[in-house]
């Protein structure tokens, strides 16, 4: 494989023109990065980092919720890479250490079976993640679950984000996310690539992201814009519909806030009335009122993207900028002390850029 | 955290379950994404992401990526 990887680096500098390539998840990220195909590739051939980390995109507020349900003794059972994401008033990892029960969990099940070992307890499920899980969370709501278990749902969807870049963000074509078209396709990439913005779907390994790139280019080359995909080994053009049927079973379409971006329309999911007891929104109600209380009392002194002073996360999650242009980056903000959301996560372009790039050179 | 690992299925443990090989260490999946556990599945390769099976994986891996590959290098 390796001679092929050397031809389409071949083929993409032999064809290269001045073009701007958008991904959009977190893992086509970390393989850019930590492979340098940034360095191996023509420098017009731009590759641009999107929204594609799911706890960069959560707002805010939606951790100050999971916050005040901790410190009004519930159980928050989350994933790892939302621990330490900043809300207005710090993190669940410092609710955490401030002796407020938080656990991670690596999936619902795991916060299922806390729930159900321990009755006495009151536990929450951070859902989050795009489509790829989604139907995961999904799947366990439809088996039986405990009364003593709810979810904050905060679920995001990819194709309406990538709209809305193509209106913001100059962008010549994307390389959509290969874990969330294996569930929903590739036919929702339609609605994006009949703005004239060519797709390609591709997988995780460098051959795949180089496939997908010279793909892309190939495409603008000879003037066409439609959906192709470079992952068939995973994903087909209808994805998995046991998957989608059982995530529109369980959650419905909702229009949705994205940190750094603002509402995007049907962008995001809630729990359908039929799963309201397990919706923590619902549960608990009173707590959420008051959470949104606070914020607004708050947000006088946080700017409306929710980022701190000096961070430039929201101009990350939409290619505005590079890590680099952030006077913050590899100074006061590092995978240690991280200050945005785009450092804290595996899958932000800030810590990507910082692990693999930072102090060499680049 | 949309990372899918590939893993082999080597058994099924019950109607939405099996255990899974990757790179060695085994795990337990759920299978309820792909339509429920089947012995048929047994030898199989799925993408696993927080504990499910979200997709099987084609074997006419490496030829769907030449096949890609010959047209790009020379569409004619
Ligand atoms: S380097 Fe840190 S402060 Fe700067 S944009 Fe990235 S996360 Fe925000």
């Amino acid at each position: 494989m390796e001679n092929i990887e050397q031809k389409l680096i071949s083929r993409i500098n032999e064809h290269a023109a001045p073009i701007r390539i958008m991904h959009v998840c977190g893992t086509h990220e970390r393989t850019i990065s930590k492979y340098a195909i940034r360095d191996i590739i023509s420098k017009d051939v731009q590759l641009l980092s999107g929204p594609g980390c799911p706890v960069c995109v959560t707002p805010a507020e939606d951790i100050d919720f999971a916050i005040s349900l901790a410190k009004s003794g519930k159980v928050i059972a989350s994933f790892g890479d939302m621990m330490r994401v900043p809300g207005t008033r710090g993190s669940l990892f410092d609710a955490r250490s401030d002796g407020y029960d938080i656990r991670m969990v690596y999936s619902i099940d795991d916060a299922v079976k806390i729930a159900k070992d321990n009755p006495t307890l009151d536990i929450v499920f951070f859902g989050i993640g795009f489509e790829t899980t989604a139907p995961a969370n999904a799947a366990a709501l439809l088996r039986e679950v405990p009364e003593n278990f709810s979810m904050l749902t905060s679920h995001k969807l990819m194709p309406p984000a990538m709209e809305i870049l193509t209106e913001d963000t100059i962008v010549d074509g994307f390389l959509a996310p290969g874990h969330v078209s294996t569930i929903i396709g590739t036919y929702p990439y339609n609605s994006v690539s009949e703005r004239g913005f060519p797709i390609v779907v591709t997988g995780f390994e460098v051959l795949d992201v180089l496939l997908g790139i010279a793909m892309v280019q190939n495409q603008i080359e000879s003037g066409r814009s439609c959906v192709e995909n470079a992952y068939s080994r995973c994903v087909n053009v209808e994805g998995n519909l046991k998957a989608q049927e059982m995530m529109y079973l369980v959650f419905k379409k909702i229009d949705s806030k994205w940190r750094g971006i603002g509402m995007i329309e049907k962008s995001g999911l809630a729990l359908k009335k039929e799963f309201e007891q397990f919706d923590a929104v619902n549960v608990y109600a009173d707590i959420y009122e008051k959470a949104q209380h606070e914020k607004k009392v708050s947000d006088i002194d946080n700017n409306q993207n929710e980022m701190w002073e000096g961070c430039i996360c929201a101009e990350i999650l939409t290619a505005r900028a590079q890590p680099a242009q952030c006077p913050l980056f590899g100074k006061r903000c590092s995978p240690k002390n991280p200050v945005g959301p785009c450092m804290v996560s595996l899958e932000g372009t800030c810590y990507n850029w910082y692990k693999y790039t930072h102090n060499k050179g680049i | 955290m949309c990372i899918a690992i590939p893993g082999k299925i080597i058994s099924i443990l019950n109607e939405n379950t099996a255990t899974v090989d990757i790179g060695g260490i085994k795990r337990k999946v759920n299978l309820d994404l792909i339509g429920g556990a089947d012995r048929s599945l047994i030898g199989k390769y799925a993408l696993v992401h927080v504990g499910y099976a979200i997709s099987l994986i084609s074997d006419e891996e490496s030829e769907e990526i030449l096949k890609l590959l010959r047209d790009l290098m020379d569409p004619s």
